[in-house]
């Protein structure tokens, strides 16, 4: 299966009054059709900022953006916005956390869908409505002809969730990006939503990108995970090796430091010391370092210089971005880490 | 062991929306008959989703709130009517953490003036000075006393909770009521603060009313867990029957949509999904307000509301509950 | 909604009736005699008396407001019966001391070129400040943005008197390219009716579409951050789309309340206008009046602009409500 999505050393720079953001630095993945990658971040992860980048919603903003993103073999990144434009909702489409925030509040919800479907197809009110209708009932609202008169703050928050996913989805593009789209929800009705972006991609071999701070979410849907730290990617494998067999100190820290419904709740919790580091002054060399417990087995490299992405052992798939060697780093995981995941 | 806190049918009502010119005005439901006890010491989890009163719940047991019906009782004063002058020398010993750390905090005080109202509003003079006082606080949760004069702009929204649980701590409470404490702090650092306030609980013997939507952080805190739904209290039990024997069909419900962060626990967990969404407040479903998405529902849930009883360790308001 | 509009109906009503009765009072609080001063320069205490029978101002304060309410639903007559018996047609407001014309039909005459003033202007500021607006937050930080809410704010600083009096001598003395302002009817002469009514209409637009461009250029800044034209960009729409149909329909809102007011508020009487120009509105009536103490005439126009104001308020309160459908489930 060809690449859907090539993201190859992308990079996205602000100029701002207090210095210069490099939010994203030399970010590189793919993604494969009817599979979902899950990019998970704290604050100032840079995980957002990707998002909008794939998305082309950088240019005409103030943002420097640098890299190739390639998408069915095309260079979004290279592209003028007029030829953005035709993609963005056809080929690939977005939703975002707050569905409430991200609906017109004076439009009816089956306007907005209908429009979606109208900038990419040519028919009439009519046809588009009756499209926003299907797509309504395709993403589980009960009495779509109804519904579809209603105004974003008539839905609740889950509904509303599932309206933006209609929305996006009204033109069947290849690639859906979900920037957090359940943490605003509760977690009855986020089990809802995952379930649905399940659903949809099962059945129309969409693309996710599933962008979250949660790891239970991403363990649950995502195929494989980029973990990105001050925007830059300091983990990248399938879900199975980044969450059972985490090789990047940031990894075990986040793993061990979760509460979780298993295992010892009376443990006292292995918290990573310190705070993600605002973007304006990322420590040099590697940006986790002064939270890293592990500088000790390495010396001077890790404040001095930025580790590579390279494979865990020689020809892996799974990619860390640390200085620790092969050997220290798997001994750690064996004795310190595994035994608290 | 001491009850600090008792609450008896609680309930709150809130006005809503007139209905037309001549109808009658919406209630909202928010919190409705909600019974129990926190012994001293004792950390309580009170856990839901939206809407379902625990915050509410919350602000009516420190009197932020005057609740529409019921009894509050604390350290076996009955508090639910007193008015604010006749609050303020309890509040010394019923204090209370909040969920925003960037709106709870004002933000042209600096953080020893934050941390040292409290003694000026109880006019309590600590022994050896405000400043000290505030300054042993600071490091105690963990913040470094030289700081006294900084602004919260100046801090990280974890640092900033940490002011709030210092400020919450400076008249040595005996009940600490934390509403979602942890829920908009980033992920790496919710452990530290879980961490603290653990450590705070067991060192000053603090009872605590531990408020979150979020199961996994509440059993790494709490000892016993309360689970609301639409303004009722439908289950309680010690944290470890709860979250291994959950019998009310909400909470079970409530346990497996929680989503794990072990790829391999996905398939294994028995997953229930409920449909729809939660019903509204202002007409919540008569009987058992669950019943429109428990998959056990019969008649008499329709009909009778369920009492909260005794169902093997569990306190459970359900017809039929799970064991 | 049905309840929604009764109740703002109920409430304008009771407004109205309020603003009445406190005009009504004042004048007696006044230190000027009411019948003194209708009886002008040669007055005599028995002529005073004369009138002050005639206007009814002898009975009592509660039932002279009584009957001044009454006249405004039913008519009124004054002194019913007797020789100096008077008729006054609903809705009576009273008679002018000045003139001795019933308030109510020198309302009727002034108010044709009030509205024209009002109305005419409103649409020109309303264009020019909405484009302007729209210009500047979408070339925000250019020069034509500094340019134009630059000018904006010196047209802001000036006065109306100022401007309208150099736009007359530029445009009528000197280059004779519009007659001397005033009132035509529209309907027998529209050319001589727009053309009079030109420098009006100029002089309040300079001022007030300086208003509207600021407030415009504001509200599309700050909904050009929000969230849903993001996801306007997302869908792939372009950006006249975006830009008119999301951008500006979410600004929309206070511009067109605020537009409302200020259309109502012109309604009463465009004072300065139509005293820089000479033009026969309500404004100029209602200055006149104060000046003279014409007492009646206050009332009337007072009363007449609150009614207005008031009326204003109420449909911009629908407005919005069609507007924002938030505010409708209220």
């Amino acid at each position: 299966m060809s690449n859907f999505l090539e993201v190859k050393d992308l990079s996205v720079r602000f100029n701002t009054e207090d210095g210069v953001v490099q939010a994203v630095d030399k970010l590189s993945f793919s993604l494969e059709k009817g599979k979902t990658l899950g990019i998970v971040g704290e604050s100032g992860s840079g995980k957002s900022v990707t998002s909008l980048a794939i998305m082309g919603l950088h240019k005409g903003s103030r943002a420097e953006v640098t890299g190739q993103i390639l998408v069915e073999g095309q260079d979004v990144n290279a592209m003028s916005e007029a030829q953005v434009r035709k993609l963005r909702g056809k080929s690939m489409a977005m939703i975002f956390q707050d569905a409430l925030a991200a609906l017109h509040p004076y439009y009816t919800v089956g306007n907005q869908i209908a429009e979606a479907y109208q900038v990419h197809n040519k028919v009439s009110k009519n046809e588009a409505k009756k499209r926003a209708i299907e797509m309504l009932d395709r993403v589980g609202i009960p009495e779509p002809q109804k519904r579809v008169n209603d105004y974003p703050h008539q839905f609740s928050g889950g509904m509303r969730q599932r309206a933006m996913i209609a929305m996006a989805l009204s033109c069947n593009p290849s690639l859906l990006i979900a920037d957090e789209p359940t943490t605003a929800l509760d977690v009855t009705v986020q089990a809802q939503i995952l379930e649905l972006l399940r659903d949809l991609q099962k059945e129309f071999g969409t693309a996710i990108i599933l962008i979250t701070h949660d790891l239970g979410v991403v363990a649950e849907t995502a195929d494989d995970i980029l973990l990105m730290y001050a925007g830059k990617a300091i983990e990248y494998g399938t879900v199975r090796d980044v969450l059972q067999k985490p090789q990047h100190p940031y990894g075990w820290g986040l793993l061990t430091s979760i509460p979780r419904l298993t295992g010892d709740p009376d443990k006292k919790l292995l918290a990573i010391p310190g705070a993600p580091p605002s973007l304006i002054s990322v420590p040099s060399g590697c940006a986790f370092n002064p939270r890293c417990t592990y500088v000790s087995q390495v010396g001077a490299a890790c404040s001095s210089s930025i580790p590579d992405l390279l494979p865990v052992s020689a020809g892996a798939h799974h990619l860390v971005r640390c200085h620790l060697d092969v050997k220290t780093r798997e001994d750690i995981f064996k004795n310190q880490v595994a035994p608290n995941l | 062991m001491s009850t600090i806190l008792k609450v008896e049918g609680l309930t709150k009502h809130f006005p809503g929306n007139k209905n037309g010119l001549f109808g009658k005005r919406d209630v909202v439901q928010a919190v409705d008959g909600v019974s129990f006890e926190i012994a001293a010491g004792e950390a309580v989890g009170l856990v839901g989703e939206s809407g379902c009163g625990k915050s509410t719940t919350g602000r009516l047991i420190t009197r932020l709130l005057e609740p529409t019906a019921g009894k509050i009782e604390f350290e076996g004063q009955d508090i639910t009517h007193l008015s604010n002058a006749q609050m303020r020398p309890i509040r010394s010993d019923l204090q209370m953490i909040f969920q925003d750390p960037y709106a709870s905090l004002n933000p042209r005080h600096t953080v020893g003036t934050i941390v040292g109202t409290p003694f000026k509003i109880a006019g309590k003079e600590p022994a050896g000075g405000t400043k000290k006082r505030v300054q042993e606080l600071l490091e105690i949760v963990g913040l470094n006393p030289e700081h006294y004069n900084r602004y919260p702009h100046e801090f990280s929204g974890g640092q900033r909770q940490r002011i709030g649980i210092a400020r919450a701590l400076a008249l040595r409470p005996k009940l600490i009521v934390a509403d979602e404490p942890v829920s908009a702090l980033d992920v790496s650092i919710q452990a530290q603060v879980i961490n603290l306030m653990k450590d705070l609980q067991k060192e000053f013997g603090l009872a605590f009313v531990f408020i979150a939507h979020d199961l996994a952080v509440v059993r790494h805190f709490a000892q016993r867990v309360a689970v609301m739904y639409l303004g009722n209290l439908v289950e309680i039990a010690d944290r470890d029957t709860l979250y291994t024997n959950p019998k009310h069909p909400y909470t079970k419900a409530l346990l497996s949509a929680v989503p794990e962060a072990d790829p391999d626990a996905v398939g294994a967990r028995e997953r229930i999904r409920l449909t729809g969404d939660v019903p509204n407040p202002i007409n919540p479903p008569s009987g058992c307000r669950f019943r429109t998405r428990c998959w056990k529902a019969q008649e008499v849930c329709a009909t009778t509301p369920p009492q909260l009883l005794q169902v093997g360790k569990s306190n459970v308001a359900c017809h039929f509950p799970e064991n | 909604m049905f309840s929604f509009i009764v109740r703002r109906l109920v409430s304008g009503v009771v407004v109205l009736g309020i603003v009445s009765a406190i005009v009504f009072g004042i004048f007696f609080i006044l230190p000027a005699d009411p019948a003194r001063l209708s009886c002008g320069k040669t007055c005599t205490e028995e002529l005073a008396q004369k009138i002050r029978h005639t206007m009814e101002l002898d009975i009592p304060l509660t039932s002279q407001y009584g009957r001044f309410i009454k006249g405004i639903f039913v008519g009124r007559t004054y002194l019913p019966g007797s020789e100096a018996e008077l008729q006054c047609a609903a809705p009576c407001l009273g008679y002018s001391y000045q003139t001795d014309q019933p308030v109510t039909a020198l309302l009727k005459d002034r108010l044709p070129a009030t509205a024209s003033i009002a109305f005419g202007a409103s649409i020109l500021w309303l264009l020019i400040g909405l484009s302007s607006g729209v210009v500047s937050a979408l070339r925000r930080g250019t020069w034509i943005d500094k340019f134009s809410q630059g000018a904006a704010l010196g047209a802001a600083s000036l006065q109306i008197y100022f401007v309208g009096l150099i736009l007359q001598f530029i445009f009528v003395n000197k280059l004779n390219w519009l007659p001397t302002p005033g009132y035509s009817s529209p309907w027998h002469y529209p050319l001589d009716w727009a053309k009079q009514m030109a420098l009006p209409w100029i002089t309040l637009a300079f001022l007030l579409s300086a208003i509207y461009s600021r407030l415009t250029r504001a509200g599309m800044i700050e909904v050009m951050s929000e969230d849903y034209v993001r996801t306007a960009r997302a869908k792939g729409l372009d950006s006249r789309t975006i830009n008119l149909k999301h951008v500006l329909r979410g600004a929309i809102t206070p511009i067109v309340t605020v537009f409302g007011l200020d259309l109502g508020g012109l309604l009463g009487g465009a004072v300065i206008t139509e005293y820089v120009f000479n033009v026969p509105g309500l404004g100029k009536l209602s200055t006149d009046a104060v000046a003279n103490l014409d007492l009646p005439v206050i009332t009337g126009t007072v009363i007449f602009s609150a009614f207005f104001i008031i009326t204003a308020n109420i449909i911009v309160d629908l407005l919005y409500a069609t507007l924002d459908p938030k505010v409708r489930l209220k």
